[in-house]
């Protein structure tokens, strides 16, 4: 009971110190939003994502245009939008396929230590030494420009990281009183590691999780960018990158907008993961 | 020492053969083969062309030529550019890739220690906080945006620099695509030699130092950057296989004939040889810098010269 009203006080405390930080806030906020209209994208966007405009092409910011629009007349905030459905999508779900295989990995290397440890954390330093961009565009371009493959790819290069923070807190949990007591009651490891040390590795797992969300992101637009990514008429932020890259001379605004929104994102998720850490764990600091 | 070195090579031999293994099998299960043309091949000149590059044979038997030929450093004709080895178009391209990486981790080293000290001997002061503040930007914006930025402004909207290519007669044409691909580590350089600076300076040895009367330029530069920079050094391998990484958008943007372009291309034309050798030689590459990080960090610091086990 009384580890239930100290883990309270906690997150409790740990809000109020993300409250206070502003710039964490600020980013809390922009992400939030973001989320928002990318979630209520379909009932909010002005057109189409591939409606064209055809005798509006490549005009700039105007009234029925607030962004302008491309060399095939289509508007650009509407491609921003379902862009930033694309974006997040990937940001969250191979973040998830991360932190899943991170944290088993983790855990139960953390936690059978001895022999089993050092060999799985040997693999993951071997694996940090794979130039692993290389590897997805291979995937990408041997099977195709798969977006579940490309959420799965992503997800399984990125758990590295979390897998050795959740091994060092779950190594320094291992021998702890309520470890040993639930051992001594005959609780299985499994759900000893599911249960009891798994809820203790929430702190900085999901500090770890914020800031890999913007690194996913960005693995994302890279291979957008390069073409092997999302394809047209889909849209997500790499690839408008990419058109505003090829067409800036003409059309200035194509390139600015996305790559604006897209770095302020990449800012905010930053300075939440930043501020989540001071506030969860103010000994790091 | 040597034990650091014989253990990471221990592990870095079996790493890059998986990577070879894996690479290998991905491209031969991939849909279609290599002679896919969009015009019809009749099935004798596929034959031909299967007998000529040897893709009859069954697979460990193609796989097993393959290791031997890559021990002799030989990594086959390319598919997509006939009577062109891959050899050949990775020598072409690596110069200047090798070129733009090191002038970007230069550009990353210098800039970055000397902020990064600066902030960490001025500390809590402006000279502090601007130069961190920037460098939370330089980490936070990716090449993709800050180059297409850059040469928008610098190179279209004021017309002093040019927009892409790298030319060996016009150094201008280098300065953008240089900061593009160092800015993010010239962030990063300045956070850690911030960092380890900070953790330098507060020691005793600074202290004896000082106390023994020397100048603060000879405090600074031949005391405390030794140990201080320590944390740079071990940033240094994956750095630079980042910049190997980073040098594909980065060429991609600035249309320079590198390698991560011809790799890129590779991808595009699913020139299947292309893409195995030069997914080998870039793993080889950045398996070896980190190999050489390790060892120099090991040699600046002997806090690692004792500890073999990490």
């Amino acid at each position: 009971m009384n580890e239930l009203v100290s883990t309270s006080n906690l997150w409790r405390d740990a809000l109020r110190r993300l409250k206070a930080n502003r710039l964490a806030l600020a980013g809390a906020i922009f992400v939030f939003v973001l989320i928002l209209l990318a979630l209520l994208t379909p009932f909010i966007a002005p057109y189409e994502y591939d409606f064209q405009n055809r005798g509006l092409s490549s005009s700039g910011p105007s009234l029925n245009h607030w962004l302008g629009t491309d060399y095939l007349g289509r508007d650009l905030l509407t491609r921003m939008l379902y862009g930033s459905r694309i974006s997040l999508l990937v940001g969250f779900v191979a973040t998830f396929v991360a932190l899943i295989i991170g944290v088993s990995w983790g855990t139960v290397a953390g936690y059978l230590g001895g022999r089993v440890d050092s060999l799985m954390m040997r693999i993951v330093d071997a694996l940090y030494g794979i130039p692993f961009i290389i590897l997805i565009i291979l995937l990408m371009v041997v099977f195709g420009r798969n977006l579940v493959l490309m959420f799965l790819a992503i997800g399984a290069v990125e758990w590295l990281t979390m897998a050795r923070i959740v091994r060092a807190q779950v190594t320094s949990l291992r021998r702890t009183e309520f470890v040993l007591a639930a051992q001594a009651m005959g609780v299985s490891s499994i759900s000893i590691m599911t249960r009891h040390l798994f809820p203790n590795t929430l702190g900085p797992v999901i500090v770890y999780a914020t800031l890999t969300v913007p690194q996913v992101m960005l693995l994302e637009a890279f291979l957008s960018f390069l073409g092997l990514g999302v394809q047209a008429p889909m849209s997500s932020w790499g690839l408008l990158i990419r058109d505003g890259a090829v067409s800036m001379e003409e059309s200035w605004w194509l390139l600015v907008f996305p790559a604006t929104v897209f770095s302020i994102t990449l800012f905010s998720l930053n300075f939440l993961g930043d501020g989540l850490r001071d506030a969860l764990d103010p000994r790091s600091n | 020492m040597v034990g650091l070195i014989f253990n990471r090579l221990l592990v870095a031999i079996p790493v890059l053969l998986a990577v070879i293994t894996i690479t290998f099998l991905m491209i031969h299960s991939a849909p279609g083969g290599p002679f896919d043309y969009d015009r019809v091949v009749s099935s004798e000149v596929m034959q031909q062309l299967n007998q000529k590059y040897n893709l009859d044979a069954p697979l460990y038997e193609q796989y097993f030529d393959y290791l031997s030929n890559l021990l002799r450093g030989d990594l086959g004709p390319s598919f997509r550019y006939p009577g062109r080895t891959v050899n050949e178009m990775i020598f072409s391209g690596l110069p200047i890739t090798f070129e733009l990486a090191l002038y970007s981790i230069a550009f990353a080293i210098l800039l970055g220690i000397c902020f990064g000290s600066m902030a960490a001997l001025k500390r809590n002061t402006w000279l502090d906080y601007l130069p961190m503040t920037i460098s939370m930007a330089g980490i936070c914006i990716p090449s993709i945006v800050l180059g297409p930025l850059l040469s928008l402004v610098f190179g279209i909207w004021l017309g002093w620099l040019p927009v892409s290519g790298w030319i060996d007669g016009i150094p201008e044409s280098k300065i953008l695509p240089v900061i593009t691909l160092g800015t993010a580590y010239a962030a990063y350089c300045a956070r850690l030699s911030r960092g380890g600076m900070l953790e330098v300076l507060g020691q005793d040895y600074i202290r004896t130092a000082r106390a023994k009367g020397l100048s603060e330029f000879r405090v600074v530069v031949f005391h405390a950057l030794r140990g201080g920079l320590i944390p740079v050094v071990s940033f240094l391998g994956p750095a630079i296989a980042g910049l190997l990484a980073g040098s594909f958008v980065v060429e991609t943007i600035f249309n320079i004939p590198g390698l991560g372009r011809f790799y890129v291309q590779a991808a595009f034309n699913r020139d299947y040889t292309m893409i195995l050798g030069t997914t080998i030689f870039f793993s080889f590459l950045i398996i070896i810098f980190n190999l050489l990080a390790d060892i120099v960090g090991a040699a600046m610091d002997p806090r690692v010269r004792e500890d073999n086990s990490k």
